[in-house]
């Protein structure tokens, strides 16, 4: 028997992992683009789980468009990637630092 | 059964997801994130959500991921590089997801935090019941995820256009602003003249201003 539990508790180790990888990957600005859609991912694992054990399907719509905003930033963030490359002949985040920020 | 599947997949997304963030070729890295999605997809299919299931596999897996696998074969990445350091922040990382995990684990597995009377619903809700919260109570949602992804399309083609200074263009602007007095001049001549005069008037009046 599969409970809500389980499914959360998935979503949390997913999100975890997320985490770690952006963190493990402070240079590589692909892998932590992938790592955000794994985390996305974890919250629409959430979102799944709750709207079927509660029995609100308005959850289903929210991973819509979830997945909608995520397809459409990580074009936009591999567009940057595209031109950041271009420019720098490079995507190390440290060598990033034309706004000073 | 479904508990075993459960397990099953959840193992292989724990992997997958594992072997993302460690992967040494972001190509690897892409290939296994694709696994990441495909097993979400089975697990959303044990959760009686098939057609978001069905849409994830479409949306991510056929086209997400081919968007990533392209810009990272096409861009030439001295992979090496980037790989340097890559356990400097391992300490630190590992102790903050690690906190992570055990606090949200311990939050949801707690006793006082369970639902009661969550259960798995017998009758899933149906496209059908999907579509008509779509088109009904979540309409302008609806439409502004639309023109998010119109923004989305000509962000991306902006930034990334790239206009060549040698090749030639045409400006449709000026070619519909363009009158016939800009282009034909009739010269008045006589009709009874010489042949031989009219040569050059005549070559003259056919030719074109040239445009601006």
């Amino acid at each position: 028997m599969v409970t809500l539990t389980h499914y959360l508790v998935l979503g949390a180790i997913l999100f975890s992992l997320s985490v770690f990888g952006i963190f493990m990957n402070r240079k590589n600005l692909i892998v932590m683009l992938m790592a955000i859609e794994l985390m996305l991912l974890a919250v629409n694992m959430n979102f799944i789980a709750f709207s079927q054990f509660l029995g609100d399907t308005a959850g289903q719509i929210f991973v819509f468009f979830i997945l909608t905003v995520a397809a459409a930033e990580s074009a936009i963030g591999l567009a940057i990637l595209v031109v950041l490359f271009r420019n720098l002949r490079s995507i190390a985040v440290e060598d990033l630092g034309t706004m000073k920020g | 059964m479904t508990l075993a599947l459960f397990y099953i997949f959840a193992a292989v997304l724990v992997f997958g997801a594992l072997r993302v963030i460690t992967a040494k070729n972001p190509v690897h890295a892409v290939l296994w994130l694709i696994l990441s999605f495909f097993t979400s997809a089975c697990l959303w299919i044990l959760l009686k959500a098939e057609f978001l299931a069905v849409s994830l596999v479409v949306i991510y897996v056929g086209a997400v991921m081919v968007l990533f696998l392209f810009v990272v074969m096409m861009l030439d990445i001295n992979f090496e590089e980037l790989r340097k350091g890559f356990w400097k922040f391992f300490p630190v990382a590992a102790v903050v997801a690690a906190i992570m995990m055990v606090e949200m684990v311990l939050v949801l597995t707690n006793r006082y935090a369970q639902i009661p009377g969550a259960e798995l619903v017998e009758q899933a809700p149906t496209v059908q019941d999907l579509g008509r919260l779509i088109y009904i109570d979540y309409f302008l949602p609806f439409q502004l995820s639309a023109v998010l992804l119109l923004v989305g399309m000509i962000a991306a083609i902006g930034l990334t256009i790239r206009k060549r200074k040698n090749t030639k263009y045409q400006s449709p602007g000026e070619q519909i602003a363009v009158k016939a007095a800009d282009r034909v001049r009739v010269l008045k001549m006589a009709a009874d003249a010489p042949l031989e005069a009219p040569a050059a008037p005549a070559a003259d009046a056919g030719e074109q201003k040239p445009q601006a």
